[in-house]
């Protein structure tokens, strides 16, 4: 198996709200090898976005250590690559400005990258329309390749397809493991959709809330590509839900949250 | 055929409608020029206080003919374009700054609220006592008055950057000076542009206030000098002097709007 990548021990973080302290992430363990594809699911409250910010460098204030490639991550940069559930595209600027961001397209260089990435995102004839020309699906392509242009080490993605119909999300699911084939980019994906969970996942991790902690984590040894339809998939995926199902009698039980 | 139509219908349909609409503005001013020119004209309202329009415009040939309007109209157009070329970029500079830097904000936004509150008028005969009834006092005059919309509005739409813009430009690295130039400056455009245009018509407003209280020359200076002679049909030629050259500026700004804000949900390309 290849090398570490990402190294999490012992991670904690705290919030200080109006009702005090309140404990989104206690000790939590993780590591994370290179060219890896992790999703990460848990009810709301279990601290999956807290975990995916604080690996981007976007919240800081924690205990533990997070190294990237052996070396601690001290802020947000673009060997992590971040996508939002909301595309967040500068509604200013074109499709493949948006990706070139602060790169200039006068640039050869960053001129073929860009348009290696539009092929890949298959955008292919949007490159001058503006984001509010797009569809959701292909607003989130573009965040994408936005994130791809800058080579990340990992990407981490916050919901991403959250808030996409059933088939352009499972048609998002498909280009973004097509994606992940071909570049071989660590993906860290947090869902909250088990079956998103599975169908993408080399390890699905499972957080339980309050605190958030990890409760299991489930290697998925399916080949690609996947057919949800399988009885080998619905095995992982009944595994999954049975895991997240005792979560929820856990908080029946702790009378928290009701 | 009926494809054709179909096809064909809809953007025709539009391009009647736009005449139609702009038909529909024009009928309540035709009826009272029309009215008025008649009125006028049977002797049934004065013609020192409402000369006709017949004879507004003979005036306004008149002093086009003889170039007066035009040296008029030009020397007040450098004015009013000097004062906002100077308050409009200071409100502008300022606006950035102290949109900006919360440091600024404290040490010049009170000062600079306190002099919005007092009014142009006010300041007229401190200004001709500091500066004369020359140049300066009149474009500065103008220049206070352009600063406000500008500085407000520039300041406002800083302010108004979402900060889940500034994650995504610290996920993608920017520089500080990035986050300025690639993030605030293009989100605050559409306040600008507001501000902008605002600025532009207090820059006429205070040219006619300079002009008419102080001036040798300039429309306003042809306006209260045709004033003491009771020649009103100049009155009137340069109130519309005035209204034509508020309208064209504003509609220049407007033009560049439609350009600069394509991206914009409300602007249609």
């Amino acid at each position: 198996m290849a090398e570490t990548l990402l190294n999490i021990t012992a991670l904690s973080k705290s919030f200080e709200t109006a009702k005090g302290r309140v404990e989104a992430l206690h000790k939590v363990d993780l590591n994370i090898r290179e060219g890896e594809f992790i999703t990460v699911i848990g009810p709301s409250g279990c601290g999956k976005s807290t975990l995916l910010r604080i690996i981007a460098g976007l919240d800081g204030q924690y205990s533990g250590t997070i190294t990237l490639g052996g070396q601690n991550i001290t802020g947000p940069g673009i060997d992590k690559g971040f996508i939002f559930q909301e595309h967040r595209l500068f509604p200013w600027l074109t499709v493949e400005k948006n990706i070139a961001a602060d790169l200039s397209l006068r640039d050869p260089e960053v001129r073929r990258k860009v348009d290696e990435l539009i092929e890949l995102v298959k955008l292919r004839g949007f490159e001058k329309a503006y984001p509010k020309e797009l569809s959701g699906g292909m607003a989130q392509r573009v965040a994408i390749a936005r994130a791809l242009l800058r080579n990340p080490r990992v990407l981490l993605l916050d919901e991403p397809f959250g808030a996409l119909d059933a088939f352009t999300r499972a048609h998002m699911q498909d280009v973004l493991l097509d994606i992940w084939r071909r570049n071989q980019t660590t993906m860290i994906f947090v869902t909250h959709d088990i079956d998103e969970a599975v169908f993408l996942a080399n390890r699905v991790v499972i957080l339980k809330p309050r605190p958030g902690q990890i409760k299991s984590i489930v290697p998925i040894d399916l080949p690609y590509p996947r057919k949800k339809t399988t009885s080998s998939f619905q095995e992982l995926r009944l595994r999954v839900l049975k895991l997240l199902d005792s979560l929820d009698e856990l908080e029946l039980t702790d009378g928290a949250g009701i | 055929m009926s494809h054709e139509i179909s096809a064909a219908g809809p953007s025709l349909r539009a391009g009647l409608g736009r005449w139609k609409l702009l038909g529909l503005g024009l009928i309540l001013p035709g009826a009272v020029l029309v009215l008025w020119q008649i009125f006028g004209q049977l002797g049934y309202i004065s013609d020192l206080l409402f000369p006709t329009p017949l004879v507004i415009l003979k005036a306004f040939a008149g002093l086009a003919q003889s170039g007066d309007l035009w040296d008029h109209f030009r020397i007040s157009a450098v004015r009013a374009l000097a004062g906002f070329a100077l308050g409009g970029s200071l409100g502008l500079l300022f606006g950035i700054l102290v949109g900006l830097f919360a440091k600024v904000e404290k040490m010049f936004d009170p000062t600079l609220q306190m002099i919005r509150m007092i009014p142009s008028l006010a300041v007229v005969p401190l200004f001709i006592l500091w500066f004369g009834i020359g140049e300066e006092s009149k474009i500065l005059l103008i220049a206070k008055g352009a600063f406000f919309p500008l500085y407000i509005n520039t300041y406002l739409g800083i302010r108004n950057v979402d900060n889940k813009w500034f994650e995504v430009t610290r996920v993608l690295g920017y520089s500080r000076i990035q986050q300025i130039r690639r993030l605030v400056i293009p989100a605050a455009l559409p306040n600008i542009l507001l501000g902008t245009r605002l600025s532009i018509g207090l820059s006429w407003l205070g040219l006619v206030v300079a002009e008419l209280i102080a001036s040798t020359s300039g429309v306003g200076y042809m306006m209260s000098d045709a004033r003491q002679f009771a020649d009103t049909p100049v009155v009137f030629v340069g109130i519309i002097v005035f209204a034509a050259a508020g309208l064209i500026t504003d509609y220049i700004v407007r033009l560049g709007e439609r350009r600069l804000l394509r991206w914009k949900e409300s602007y249609s390309r």
